[in-house]
């Protein structure tokens, strides 16, 4: 280098007051630490209760455990958000999201408020205990970089148009699990509709500020990636950020096996909550 | 037997899986197998892997969005949950088969039908006992076929295992696009139509085509 400005970072003292004078400083897309710094935290929740807050960059990914009875409200502000979804259970992850179960079991293919989430062992991981889109879908499952190749051209991580699959998989490393521990996924905030001759048909987004909001029945890892949906039929990748808040509501567990938060549940979801509470029972969790 | 495989070849392999029973085979690429429903209206349960790095599985959710339709059949590619494709659908006697009921389990029986269910054999014991053949385990189920099980989705959402479409003899046959592993569980329900209330036995036939009959 012959320059004659003499660079800030030449030094290790240098580059440690670059490094730190960041700092303080925010981005649309972010996790916000501690929680209740959030910028855009719900008008319902006092934002000191708020256990997780984050803007999710479109192409981007995050994992978090939380604890049973937390919920968590995905928000998609701009409209064009795909939350693509997987929930494994924190003290034995074989145990996770199955999504054949989860629709044939409440005879339901379509999500919405009141589905049960539930794993492979006829228990419920997560309820959907609020809906303001009704536009999801647990059948196409997620992006895989072999079709995003094929329509984007490019599909890792790293780059403009990254497959739902290969984020899965960033999450799923980052909590000790693998390709192994990838199963069918649900995303929202994408709605795809099945026509009586079997084909999928692309509904796409319910507009801007649409809110779904889960309830934990379990302690749960979960592995969210926000990426646009297999189906979506614009040429250009098209995805907007995803909003994430949390806060521990375990009450409101109880109040909607009673049907008083969301009416009354389904006969196979109440015996998939006792299921569930009885093996936390015997847990002596509960 | 007199049934004979629906795409014609060397026959490489010929077994019966009884009732209620688990099966497996390393279908060599190329080769093609063919099940016969041998009574009619059996839900033949179904998973699929590369035999070279199980890793690599059926996708259900990857073969339906990239062939646009939530049912099986003639033409169908069955690709894993990386894109690329395990096996073809190269003839089919009944038209429909599923790809969203997945396997049923002593657990499950127990939200859908109740308690007194769970001692029944399920269809995901099958899927981890013939696994663990192969080293695989709990983490490596996913949403398996259902051969000759018929499961419509109504306009509200609303969808279930009714009344099949197969009858007695009814086969599919489907082409191994690279080495796969099948799993198979010749599906052991009792309390539903997939197996017209009664399980019965399936058969198995590989064939490489270009040998003789």
């Amino acid at each position: 280098m012959t320059s004659d400005v003499k660079s800030t970072t030449a030094t290790t003292a240098g580059a440690k007051a670059h490094a730190r004078a960041q700092h303080g400083r925010t981005a649309d897309v972010m996790r916000h630490v501690p929680s209740h710094t959030s910028p855009t935290a719900p008008d319902d929740v006092p934002a000191e209760r708020l256990v997780w807050s984050e803007t999710v960059a479109p192409g981007g990914y995050t994992t978090a455990v939380m604890a049973r009875g937390t919920r968590i409200r995905l928000t998609d502000p701009d409209g064009d958000a795909c939350a693509h979804v997987l929930l494994h259970r924190a003290d034995g992850p074989h145990e996770r999201l199955n999504v054949a179960d989860t629709v044939k079991v409440p005879w339901q293919a379509y999500i919405g408020t009141g589905h049960p989430l539930l794993s492979g062992f006829g228990r419920v991981l997560a309820t959907v205990v609020a809906d303001t889109s009704a536009a999801h879908d647990a059948l196409a499952g997620t992006t895989t970089r072999f079709g995003n190749e094929a329509k984007y051209g490019a599909a890792a991580p790293e780059s403009v148009s990254p497959a739902g699959r290969e984020l899965f998989l960033l999450g799923a490393l980052k909590n000790g699990l693998g390709q192994r521990d990838l199963p069918p996924s649900v995303s929202f905030f994408k709605g795809v509709r099945v026509a009586s001759d079997g084909s999928l048909h692309w509904e796409g987004s319910a507009g801007p500020g649409k809110t779904i909001d889960l309830l934990l029945h379990v302690d749960a890892i979960i592995l969210l990636a926000n990426t646009a949906h297999p189906l979506d039929p614009r040429p250009e990748f098209t995805c907007s950020p995803l909003r994430v808040h949390a806060w521990p509501a375990a009450d409101q567990l109880d109040a909607l096996v009673a049907g008083e938060l969301i009416g009354p549940l389904g006969p196979e979801h109440r015996q998939a909550v006792a299921n569930t509470d009885a093996d936390l029972a015997a847990r002596g969790v509960l | 037997m007199t049934v004979p495989a629906l795409v014609r070849g060397t026959v490489v392999l010929d077994q019966t899986v009884a009732a209620r029973a688990s099966w497996s085979a390393v279908v060599a690429k190329g080769d093609v197998l063919t099940i016969v429903d041998l009574a009619g209206n059996q839900a033949v349960d179904c998973l699929l892997y590369a035999a070279a790095d199980t890793s690599v599985r059926y996708s259900a959710q990857e073969t339906i969005a990239r062939q646009g339709r939530i049912a099986l059949t003639t033409g169908s590619v069955l690709r894993a949950d990386t894109g690329q494709a395990l096996m073809t659908v190269v003839d089919d006697e009944v038209g429909v088969h599923d790809t969203l009921g997945g396997a049923c389990s002593k657990e499950s029986n127990t939200l859908r039908y109740g308690q007194h269910t769970r001692a029944q054999h399920g269809c995901m014991e099958n899927f981890l006992i013939e696994g663990a053949r192969y080293g695989l385990g709990a983490r490596d189920l996913a949403s398996n076929i259902n051969w000759f099980m018929n499961v419509p989705v109504d306009p509200d959402g609303a969808l279930g295992i009714v009344d099949g479409l197969s009858a007695p003899g009814k086969r599919v046959a489907v082409r191994a696009d690279i080495d796969t592993l099948v799993l198979v569980s010749n599906c052991p329900q009792i309390n539903n139509p997939c197996n017209a209330f009664d399980p019965t036995p399936v058969r198995m036939i590989v064939t490489r085509p270009g040998g003789a009959v």
